[in-house]
């Protein structure tokens, strides 16, 4: 909304001297966020990968590559692709994939859209679950709080990796006897069953803390004067205060759980091939790394970039929505 | 004098257990923040309520406030007790007494815009305006001394005093008989607390409001008060009306509070006679016996250790909690 202020001039006559802009938090945030050039690069990096993963089907075809297409012409006697680095070529872009021949960067491509989901997934569930019960357990806290705060340490200490890679068996099993469909769907929900397990800790910690804090401020006993039951209090009057952290800490995490499924990929315990995923790219490669360290370079240097741009954009918002600079951009 | 009592608490105690680290989280001690309090608030009056920090001042006012419930004693509205009400019942009381808080920062929600955080108590306590929820907010912000256009603004975008102005709007909101205000001016500057107390009175000239106002600041209450409570570690050390407190202080608590009000005129400040207290104000875990104020009174006798002075009127016109009133 835009006010006019109309001021008395010199010679009396009424001139509109400024119009002053009312901003919100969040337009106050954009406006530093803004100015951040790094964030803004970090954010245009992951629009372009969101582009890429959610149009790839259409993105190989116009390119005329698949990610699943055996080309053994471009290979040579021993296995590996012809040409110079990887065998990079009009044909095939980013080169081929030794042994089989089929087409980097359209793997790449279909890898992108299984690491973004699993991460935009993962960081979903992890924030939603966390920040529910850290609202519930900081604002009724008692028994509810003392519960929830024992598990989350019970949680911390499992050694998760161990117990992700030793349960992928039975736990898909598991799955797959429930009806989950066998393959890369059941290991799929397997990982993040076990994602949701360990990773609601931390957003449910900040959240806990934060509205601990929030919960004594003086609006939190206006508004109980003013009628409110404890699910306005949580849900209209702490959470709208929590969204600067938690928007935050969701954007650092994520870029966290694109690694930890290439990760998981690679240690054989996430994505079953020949489905792409950029960990199993990494995994396959490195058998080649010296006959084709093209192979190698190429979505290790894909993953450094998104997960870099993840983190680049996350200090920007962080930086953005930290409450304390609000005053800063008031004129 | 004559006005009907609106708002009255007998007897009202408020311990805070405080809990020992530890695995077994007994309970030993507690804070005894309000220790018997009783007040009357009548019709279109104010009620002054002054002390030093943590005297109880403010837990006072949420125990009014059916914010905290008491540890005993009750609270009465309209002459109906409303000590132990919850749900539908508490939120009809919710709409005949409101409260101001004290910090114009804090008290308002940053996330929320003016409009909202005006219309909050309109949307829980069901209170129909005449016309809409908008307009009925835009007339508060007016009455106010606010710009309603500036309805859409954030708490960011105002200064102190128009900050607590959008507070008293808010309590206003739902048309209650009595607000209780919790220091609601001592966060302010000289000049915009003279602004935002003119308003209150205004208000309740207007508007027939009682006010339970508390302050520290014995100028301010003077100004405003029709009735005055004095109090010192959860109790009330002398009541009466504002000539009787300031005129004729009679326990020495009020004579210390009286003197330490600067004498603006030089002549006349060095004729001023300053009462200063020694020490601290004892831990309200562990008040001292008798008379809670005796660790630090100048007056005191060995009676004053023995019995707790009751709070009566002692010739001196006014009820006042000493032995030994001077």
């Amino acid at each position: 909304m835009t006010d006019v202020l109309p001021i008395d001039g010199i010679d009396g006559d009424s001139v509109v001297v400024a119009s002053i802009e009312s901003k919100s938090p969040k337009r106050l945030s954009w406006d530093r966020f803004k100015r951040d050039r790094f964030a803004i690069a970090g954010l245009g990096v992951v629009a372009f990968f969101l582009i890429i993963a959610i149009f790839a089907p259409l993105i190989t075809k116009i390119l005329g590559i698949s990610p699943n297409a055996l080309d053994r012409n471009s290979l040579n006697d021993y296995g590996l692709p012809n040409g110079r680095f990887g065998g990079i070529s009009g044909k095939h872009w980013l080169g081929v994939e030794p042994g089989t021949g089929r087409d980097i960067l359209a793997r790449l491509i279909y890898g992108a859209r299984l690491s973004l989901f699993v991460g935009l997934v993962a960081t979903l569930i992890t924030t939603s679950v966390g920040m529910m019960l850290g609202l519930v357990a900081g604002y009724l806290r008692g028994r509810v709080d003392t519960f929830l705060s024992r598990l989350s340490d019970l949680v911390m200490t499992f050694p998760s990796l161990i117990l992700t890679i030793a349960l992928v068996r039975p736990g898909t099993q598991r799955l797959e006897a429930m009806g989950v469909p066998e393959g890369n769907p059941a290991r799929l929900t397997y990982l993040m069953l076990v994602t949701l397990f360990f990773g609601w800790v931390g957003f449910f910690r900040i959240v806990r803390g934060q509205t601990l804090a929030l919960r004594e401020r003086e609006f939190v006993e206006a508004a109980r004067s003013s009628g409110a039951g404890p699910g306005h209090i949580i849900f209209r009057q702490i959470a709208p205060n929590l969204w600067g952290p938690i928007i935050a800490l969701a954007s650092m995490s994520l870029p966290g759980y694109v690694a930890y499924e290439a990760a998981l990929s690679f240690l054989g315990v996430g994505i079953i091939s020949p489905t792409a995923s950029w960990g199993i790219m990494l995994q396959d490669s490195v058998h080649y790394y010296r006959a084709d360290p093209t192979y190698f370079f190429i979505p290790g240097a894909t993953l450094f970039v998104l997960v870099m741009a993840f983190y680049l954009l996350s200090e920007g918002l962080r930086d953005a929505l930290d409450p304390k600079n609000d005053r800063q951009q008031v004129a | 004098m004559t006005n009907p009592v609106v708002l009255e608490a007998k007897n009202l105690v408020k311990y805070f257990p405080t809990v020992s680290k530890g695995l077994l989280q007994r309970s030993t001690d507690s804070v005894k923040a309000v220790d018997g309090v009783s007040v009357q608030v009548r019709a279109g009056q104010t009620l002054g309520v002054v002390g030093e920090s943590g005297c109880g001042k403010s837990t006072l006012a949420r125990l009014l406030m059916r914010l905290l419930p008491p540890t005993s004693g009750t609270v009465l509205l309209d002459g109906a007790d409303i000590t132990s009400l919850t749900g539908r019942e508490l939120r009809a009381v919710r709409a005949k007494i409101q409260m101001v808080f004290q910090d114009p920062v804090a008290s308002l929600n940053p996330r929320h815009s003016v409009g909202q955080i005006i219309g909050t108590p309109l949307k829980f306590l069901k209170v129909k305006s005449a016309t809409g929820a908008r307009e009925h907010v835009q007339e508060l912000m007016e009455l106010v001394g606010l710009n309603p256009e500036h309805y859409n603004r954030y708490p960011h975008e105002f200064s102190g005093g128009q900050r607590q102005r959008i507070g008293i709007a808010r309590a206003l909101a739902v048309g209650p008989q009595v607000i209780v205000a919790d220091e609601p001016v001592s966060a302010l500057d000289v000049s915009i607390q003279a602004q935002v107390l003119n308003l209150m009175e205004k208000l309740q000239r207007d508007l027939g409001l009682s006010y339970v106002f508390i302050a520290h600041d014995l100028s301010v209450v003077r100004h405003i008060a029709d009735e005055i409570i004095v109090m010192y570690l959860g109790k009330v050390v002398e009541s009466g009306s504002p000539s009787d407190v300031y005129s004729t202080p009679s326990h020495p608590y009020t004579q210390a509070l009286l003197s330490a009000i600067p004498v603006a005129d030089p002549r006349a400040a060095a004729s001023h006679k300053r009462t200063v207290l020694v020490g601290d104000v004892p831990s309200p875990i562990d008040p001292p016996s008798g008379c809670r104020f005796r660790t630090r009174c100048p007056r005191a006798q060995d009676l004053c250790a023995l019995e707790e002075p009751a709070l009566i009127d002692r010739g001196q016109g006014h009820p006042v909690a000493c032995h030994f009133p001077g």
